[in-house]
Formats: structure tokens, C-alpha cells, sequence
């Protein structure tokens, strides 16, 4: 029987050494939260982890954070992670997603459909 | 004399001091044509999100038995809409298998509401969704994927067989078309709006 462990397009360590072992975000960031790099981000990218490097590099447009895990390549949990240890640098902002259970959420609900309308 | 610096090849930053998103769950069966869906509208090809489910999460005998193997991998594919210049809406397909519900909680978390995709050749495939959306109270209207263009069976057919209210959208669709998903998606939006007008109940700061 062969066992074989090589996963040619798969990270060369195991997601969560990334996180340090941690597989919950001190700050639950929904998976269609947005995610933009800071200037601070920008300034101190360059001498962060790669990950860090990739990720403000990938947020100088708005990125979800289920795109964030898509383009790394990792699961959703450790980009969690990842993402709110770098909000809480100061090197990304992380907009929660619109709330959609008061008047505020109409409002958003008549946007989106406007917005699907004219698509 | 020229001190600057810039950097080449970085795009203009978008603002997103403002930025909003929204999200609507595709779900359906296997092989029923979600990311098909999704990908007819979105504006990125449809992006492959992973979740790991750990031993935690598993039943705890069921992960014992199998030493080593504490994880399942459930993946889920969703598309990109921008709506407007900072609001951009995500279409999050289910993962195929609903045994997978600790995703599914995560997914219809914040949700504007739910596509249930059917393949009326297997009807039976779209019940655990129908249910699970029903048992949340999550908004949901229903689209008949046409498979060769063909739809033998009615929306009042599916209605009855699925045993779900006269309120619930049920559209024929073509899950490959731009138009036809816009459809559906607009259906969705303006049956949730319809719902919160007739329910004013809740509405408060």
C-alpha cells in the first residue's frame, strides 16, 4: 500500500503553524466581511510574515475574507485568524458585513435590488 | 529632481471606509448546477472557500475509530457581484453534502436569504435544504433548473410535492444564464422585502 502525502499545489506547512496553533480568530469576522489593507499596513507589509505580505497586497482592493482563504489557499479558519491578528496591528480593516434586521436593513435590501436590477 | 518612488503595477486603492456586503446562500443538491449558477453572474470565476471541520465538531466516537484522522474538509464555491461603487454582494453555493451542518449555520448567519436550486428529476435531493432554511426561518425561493431545456413538471407540482407555501417563490430557470439567475436573485430580494412590509413587527433602532 503507498501512501502518499505530497500535495504539489498545497502550502509547505500546515495551516494552522501559520496561526501559531490557533484555530479561533480572537474577533469573529464573518466570512463575507471586507477587508481592505491600511497605510499602516502598507508601511510595515514589507517587513512582515509572507502571509501578512500577500494579504495587504490582495487588500489594496476590497477582498472578503472568504476571498482572502480562497487566494492563500487556506481554510477559511486560518485566514480568520490571520486576518484579525493583522486588524489588530492596525495593518487591515475589516468591515462587518451589513445588518439586515432594522430599518437600516431595508434600506440595504432596496440597494441590493437596485443594484441587481440595473446588472 | 525626482525623489519619488511609486510603485508600478499596484491598482488604485478602492475607498471602502463605506464598503457593504451582503450575501445570498445557492443551495441545491449535488451536481444541481450551483456553481454553474453563481458563475453566471458572478464578476470573478467562482472562488473554492475551504472549511475544516475538527474532531470537536465530529461526532466524538465516529473521530476515535479513526486514529489520525480528526478533520473533514467541506468546501464551498461563491461568486463576487458588485452592486455598487462600495456595496458587493457574495453568493455562497452550500457545500454538496448536508451532512456538513455546522457549515451551513455559519453560511446562512447574516444572510438576506437562500436559492434552492432543484433538479426536478431529483426532487428529493433540495428537501434537507428546504428544511433546514424553513427550520431557520431564513427566507428562500425555489428555481427549477431546466435540463435540456425541458420542464416536465409545473410550479404547482413542485409546490405540492415539496409541501411548502403558496407565499414561496417558485421560478423555472436556466442556472448557465446571466438573465435568468438575475431573475431569481431579484425574486429573492424582492420576496424578503415583501415579507419584512408584511411583518413590521421587529422593526426598531
Amino acid at each position: 500500500m503507498s501512501t502518499e502525502y505530497v500535495d504539489q499545489s498545497g502550502p509547505l506547512v500546515r495551516p494552522y503553524a501559520m496561526t501559531g496553533g490557533r484555530t479561533r480568530s480572537r474577533v469573529d469576522i464573518a466570512m463575507e466581511a471586507l477587508v481592505t489593507a491600511t497605510a499602516r499596513g502598507d508601511r510595515e507589509a514589507g517587513s512582515a510574515r509572507h502571509e501578512w505580505q500577500r494579504i495587504v497586497e490582495l487588500c489594496q482592493q476590497v477582498q472578503s475574507l472568504a476571498e482572502i482563504a480562497a487566494y492563500l489557499g487556506t481554510p477559511l479558519g486560518v485566514a480568520r485568524v490571520i486576518v484579525g491578528d493583522m486588524a489588530e496591528a492596525g495593518m487591515l480593516d475589516v468591515h462587518e458585513p451589513g445588518r439586515l434586521d432594522d430599518q437600516l436593513g431595508t434600506y440595504l435590501l432596496e440597494r441590493v435590488l437596485s443594484g441587481l436590477r440595473k446588472l | 529632481m525626482d525623489f519619488g518612488s511609486s510603485s508600478p503595477g499596484r491598482p488604485p486603492r478602492v475607498t471602502a471606509s463605506r464598503a457593504t456586503s451582503a450575501k445570498i446562500v445557492i443551495a441545491g443538491g449535488f451536481g444541481v448546477g450551483k456553481t454553474t449558477l453563481v458563475g453566471s453572474v458572478s464578476e470573478i470565476r467562482p472562488l473554492t472557500t475551504e472549511a475544516v471541520m475538527t474532531a470537536a465538531a465530529i461526532d466524538v466516537d465516529d473521530a476515535s475509530k479513526i486514529p489520525g484522522k480528526s478533520t473533514t474538509t467541506v468546501a464551498m464555491d461563491f461568486g463576487r457581484i458588485t452592486l455598487d461603487e462600495d456595496l458587493i454582494l457574495y453568493l455562497f453555493g452550500t457545500p454538496g453534502q448536508t451532512r456538513f451542518w455546522f457549515m451551513w449555520d455559519e453560511l446562512v448567519r447574516g444572510a438576506i436569504g437562500a436559492v434552492v436550486l432543484v433538479d426536478t428529476r431529483r426532487l428529493a435531493d433540495c428537501f434537507a435544504a428546504v428544511d433546514f432554511f424553513e427550520q431557520r426561518g431564513l427566507p428562500y425561493v425555489v428555481g427549477l433548473n431546466c435540463f435540456d431545456g425541458i420542464q416536465p413538471y409545473t410550479t404547482q407540482d413542485v409546490r405540492d410535492a415539496l409541501t411548502i407555501g403558496q407565499e414561496v417563490p417558485i421560478i423555472n430557470c436556466d442556472a448557465r444564464g446571466r438573465e435568468s439567475t438575475k431573475a431569481l436573485l431579484i425574486s429573492l430580494v424582492e420576496y424578503v422585502l415583501r415579507l419584512r412590509g408584511a411583518a413590521p413587527a421587529g422593526v426598531g433602532s
